[in-house]
């Protein structure tokens, strides 16, 4: 039998649905090589074996019995980011303040995994809150990137791009509120998909930064991210701020864009993301990308969107003034960690107390900069001010978008770093999410394709490619013709089997 | 524009209920005012006339049916209490007053 | 815990020297089925934490989604209130950490109210009309319940824990605030009573909330400030919390008065501080000073999108406004024919939607209006209750009004009546029956009691046959006295008349 956990999710779809193989195969194919090499990546923050059995064994029950699979991927493992809420599953989102939590009910985006019988494995490691680019934030400990054990898997979601660099997982759920699933992707060699902000249901995520937060589909394949992109898209009822439209065609997008021809496909260069602090291993493998889209068909132009460099400021004003208020309610009254109940101390103090107990240094740094923004007197020269550079940006979108179909970038600046050599320079760190942040504030779609390795590190770099809100679509073509085009990159991995030992 | 103070950083930690140390203090103080002086960039070209942005996407009026939907039970929502009694969640005494 | 007692100026002083300023702040909770931003019940009571999910107790990852209802409520008050209504607005977040509200933040309007710039006229105990501006009505969410255990019961001081109850918590409020009130002068309080009523009134009529003070589902803070005579710059104010009810609205006003007046005069100022209103002397007390006042850091509340309603919705609304208290209150003067002070009677006792209702169960309005507003005012002051808690209802006065005018009650009885109805014993027939209450119109029955009247009393009896007619109320008294009242004094007189022949 061939090794399942090299199978896309696609493939192991088929032959779950077809009958070659069972769910219950799969789930333990990827179950058995969690137990065998994540001790040395570390991507699970917890494994929930009994309850991927049991949901694999429903589906197997299903397509036993001649029922039609629930969806496309019913039967298929997935590792989703520990944000999510999952009922009687732990919810920690990396923090030790929820350590012990046990939601009482299912993030939207998980009822609709179940619903279509995707299994999951277990909740991905992360940056704690999804304040991070690195996953060193961590509470639990950082996860490591399978490529090279000793440099980080980007973040917050390192957990969910390292399950899939590292084979224990076809599929996994990322949130992406300032690069968090498309940094990962790039850095680890997979896909990472923000889609349109609204597109899929922030209901049971927890919120780091709610106007920014997006949760999205990450796979090895664009086509597979696709697949998953439209399981968890659509209307939600329960989210003021989900969009009311059909989902767009992505699955049908990356099937044309995998017929490989671009032609009539105008894209545009973003100037502003290049030049100093790329690394230019990155910026080489971006310029081939660039030129394998034009061997494609498409139409090659350069654009200029001058207040994308405002952009990284006017982020680390809005994301951590809403995360300040987002955050408040970990307060040791209704769940979660509570330290100095002893009898002597007031609620405030418990609050006070477990508060700094409970949150790490980055999440701390982010409060206490949002409320020092938010701050009557500092409003309006901070969170005012990066508010109007909101709309710039909103705005330089537009205008590039009346000239190009999609805009690319290099998704990160820089191919994945060591361990532990930015945690003490926040500024060094956040440069991670210069090129991915705009989408964030603009809320228009964006994903991350690898364009293979960096030619000075053997490091993957991925290739950022941009579209319109509402036409995810547009850029599931591009990414799938360019995909076809590059070739595989993740199987010049290095193997990581006997690591656990 | 910033050159914020540790005074500032205390005084922020206690809006925003943190207890944090003595060290903490110095460490954020001179965090927070290398990026606050890199963030204070925005300032350069928020003009006055530029409408903030505050959703990524411009919906409105979205509005709930007035119809009860099942929530959890009282079990439920101790589950995860730190403390609870009489079916009410037990906290520490209150010092402050409702505002 | 000690406090000392505050120095108070007398009133008459207070008036001379100083000019109230007022500021009403009414929350008012709405009678919606559900909570604001979830779809769980909107339930006074109940048991703790059964009204409640993710989005009420504040979980990670649970989001708030606009009850459409409430939106229209606020609407409706507005425009209710003679406010313009926003053609866009949002909802703000109100940081401050409070265990009884699970998010630490209130999801609530700041600078963007659904409706502002409005008034309510408001009549005053002797007729007088008075135009409150409202500077603004807004939507926000009410917050959990504490429960202090320990110490002194139920009070925050002393106590050693608390508990928490969160079936409260995200239940629709509209604040309405006003503009300052000022150049009430002595009426200062009365103003603050009578607007509150007003409110209630309106808001009833709606039936956009209960409006039960005592629930809390209708709470007034009053702000209160002085300035001297003859200045036109607002002194420092006072906030004095949860004023609940309409008595106290106007005591904690007057109070505020004459303590600030009392501390101004000794060349003292006042601090800025929420102050709280004890029921039991009618003092207010310090409470949380603005110096250690938060620092809300408001915000646009980013889960919710803005509300913009359509002139076309709004319209629409508008024509859903039933008749207004005072709209109703023309008509009411116009169809019954009311001098002045008979409406301003009818509405100071609250009495118009009975009245109203008792003539509509076929009642003449005169007598109607007069049964609820002198005997049956009596009898809820007597007993302490509203008079709409009254335990008689419109029908029962109506059938009662109406056994009077055939003849069958004399009024004596018919109060006789009411008290038998109030005491619990049955609808006005049944009553009449158990207590034997019927006028005695036989005449044979009243005649054997005017004879043993008239032989028990020769004298009287002699006298009214020489001419002195007037003189029969002594035979009068003796056959009601004799017939226990049960007779109609009418008929008994001109059985006298007719049995000595004069």
């Amino acid at each position: 039998m061939t090794d399942l956990t090299k199978l896309g999710a696609a493939e192991l779809a088929a032959k779950i649905h077809a009958r070659e193989v069972t769910s219950v195969e799969v789930t333990t194919a990827h179950l058995d090589r969690i137990g065998e090499v994540d001790g040395a990546v570390h991507a699970f923050l917890h494994v929930d074996a009994d309850g991927a059995l049991a949901a694999a064994r429903a589906v197997d029950g299903d397509i036993a019995e001649g029922r039609q699979p629930a969806s496309p991927l019913a039967g298929v493992p997935l590792a989703l980011k520990d944000v999510l809420t999952t009922e009687g599953v732990p919810t920690t989102c990396g923090s030790r303040t929820l350590e012990n939590w046990l939601p009482p009910y299912d993030a939207t985006v998980t009822r609709r995994l179940r619903e279509a019988g995707v299994v999951i494995l277990g909740k991905t490691n992360m940056d704690e809150f999804a304040m991070g680019s690195s996953t060193e934030n961590s509470a639990y400990g950082p996860t490591r990137n399978p490529w090279d054990r000793e440099r980080i898997p980007g973040g917050s979601g390192g957990g969910s791009s390292a399950s899939l660099a590292a084979f224990e997982a076809p599929l996994a759920i990322g949130t992406d509120t300032g690069g968090s699933i498309r940094q990962p992707a790039s850095v680890t060699g997979t896909v990472g998909v923000k889609p349109t902000y609204g597109g899929v249901s922030r209901y049971g995520l927890v919120a780091f930064s709610s106007s920014l937060d997006q949760a999205g589909p990450c796979a090895r394949s664009v086509a597979d991210a696709a697949l998953l992109h439209e399981v968890i898209a659509g209307h939600d009822p329960m989210d003021s701020t989900s969009i009311n439209a059909p989902v767009p065609p992505v699955v049908a997008a990356a099937r044309e864009g995998a017929l490989g021809d671009l032609k009539g496909v105008r894209v545009g260069v973003v100037k502003e993301f290049a030049g100093e602090g790329y690394q230019p291993g990155v910026l080489r493998s971006f310029e081939a990308a660039v030129a394998q889209l034009r061997d494609l068909g498409a139409e090659v132009v350069e654009v200029s969107c001058p207040n994308f460099t405002y952009a990284m400021p006017a982020y680390y004003l809005i994301a951590p003034s809403e995360c300040s208020s987002n955050l408040a309610r970990f307060d040791a009254m209704r769940y979660g960690l509570r330290v100095a109940d002893d009898g002597g101390h007031s609620a405030e103090e418990v609050m006070s107390l477990t508060r700094e107990a409970g949150f790490g240094p980055e999440v701390k740094r982010r409060i206490m900069l949002g409320t020092y923004a938010l701050s009557s007197g500092y409003y309006d020269a901070y969170y005012g001010s990066a508010q109007k550079v909101r709309t710039l940006i909103t705005r330089d979108f537009a205008a590039a978008f009346e000239q190009v179909d999609v805009l690319v970038s290099p998704t990160t600046p820089t191919t994945a770093f060591k361990i532990g050599e930015r945690v003490d320079d926040p500024l060094a760190m956040y440069l991670a999410d210069l090129c991915t942040i705009p989408s964030n504030l603009a809320g228009n779609a964006a994903m991350s394709v690898p364009s293979g390795l960096s030619d000075e590190d053997g490091l993957p770099v991925g290739l950022q490619i941009m579209a319109p809100a509402l036409a995810d679509d547009r850029m599931y073509k591009v990414g799938a013709a360019y995909e076809v085009a590059r070739g595989p990159v993740l199987d010049r991995i290095p193997e990581l089997k006997g690591v656990s030992a | 524009m910033s050159n914020i103070s540790r005074t500032e950083v205390a005084h922020l930690a206690k809006l925003a209920r943190m207890a944090v140390t003595e060290e903490e203090l110095d460490v954020f103080a001179g965090q927070l005012d290398q990026i606050l002086e890199a963030v204070a960039k925005v300032g350069e070209i928020a003009e006055a006339d530029i409408p903030p942005t505050s959703h990524a996407v411009p919906l409105t009026n979205v509005f709930r049916e007035d119809v009860v939907r099942q929530g959890l039970s009282q079990q439920q929502a101790l589950a995860a209490a730190p403390a609870a009694e009489e079916g009410r969640f037990r906290v520490p005494r209150i010092l402050g007053e409702e505002q | 815990m000690a406090t000392s007692v505050a120095e108070l100026m007398d009133y008459d002083e207070v008036i001379e020297r100083f000019d109230p300023v007022l500021g009403l702040e009414v929350h008012v909770e709405l009678s919606t089925n559900t909570k604001m931003f979830c779809g769980c019940a909107n339930l006074f009571g109940g048991e703790p934490n059964t009204h409640v999910c993710p989005t009420c107790l504040g979980l990670p990852g649970s989001l708030p989604v606009v009850n459409g209802k409430a939106v229209e409520s606020a609407i409706r008050i507005g425009l209710a209130l003679n406010c313009e209504i926003a053609e866009w607005c949002r909802f703000a977040r109100k940081n401050y950490f409070y265990p009884d509200m699970p998010k630490n933040f209130q999801t609530s309007q700041y600078d963007e109210p659904i409706a502002f710039d409005g008034h309510l006229d408001v009549i005053l105990d002797d007729g007088e009309v008075v135009r409150v501006d409202i500077e603004r009505a807004h939507m926000e969410e009410d917050t959990g319940k504490s429960l202090h255990v320990g110490g002194a019961t139920g009070r925050i001081h002393g106590a050693e824990h608390s508990l928490l109850d969160y079936n409260r918590a995200g239940v629709p409020l509209i604040e309405i605030v006003t503009k300052p009130i000022t150049g009430m002068g002595e009426r200062a309080p009365e103003v603050a009573r009578a607007y509150v009523a007003a409110l209630r009134d309106l808001l009833r009529a709606m039936d956009v909330s209960d409006v039960r003070m005592d629930q809390g589902s209708l709470r007034c803070d009053a702000n209160v400030s002085l300035m001297p005579k003859g200045t036109s710059e607002f002194g420092t104010r006072t906030e004095t919390k949860n004023v609940n009810s309409l008595r106290s609205v106007e005591r904690a006003v007057r109070y505020e008065m004459t303590r600030q007046a009392a501390i101004l005069a000794g060349g003292g100022s006042i601090t800025q501080e929420t102050r709280h209103f004890q029921e039991s002397d009618g003092s207010t007390s310090s409470g949380r000073t603005k110096e250690t006042a938060e620092d809300y850091r408001y915000f646009p509340e980013p889960d919710l999108v803005p509300i913009a309603p359509s002139r076309e919705w709004v319209e629409e609304l508008r024509a859903t406004l039933p008749e207004l208290p005072w709209e109703r209150r023309k008509r009411i003067q116009a169809e019954w024919n009311l001098t002045d002070e008979e409406l301003r009677d009818l509405v100071n006792t609250g009495a118009a939607d009975l009245v109203a209702a008792t003539v509509d169960a076929g009642a003449e309005p005169g007598e109607a209006r007069s049964w609820w507003v002198q005997y049956l005012t009596q009898q809820a002051n007597t007993r302490e209750v509203e008079l709409a808690d009254l335990a008689i209802t419109p029908a029962q006065v109506a059938r009662i009004i109406a056994l009077v005018k055939s003849g069958e009650l004399t009024n004596k009885l018919a109060r006789e009546v009411v008290s038998g109805v109030l005491e619990g014993e049955g609808e006005p027939d049944e009553v009449v029956d158990k207590r034997g209450l019927k006028v005695v119109s036989d005449d044979s029955a009243l005649l054997t009691a005017v004879d043993e009247a008239l032989a028990a009393q020769p004298d009287v009896a002699e006298k009214i046959r020489g001419g002195k007619v007037q003189a029969a109320g002594a035979i009068v008294g003796a056959v009601m006295k004799a017939t226990k009242g049960q007779a109609d004094a009418k008929r008994v007189r001109e059985l006298i008349l007719e049995r000595v022949g004069a």
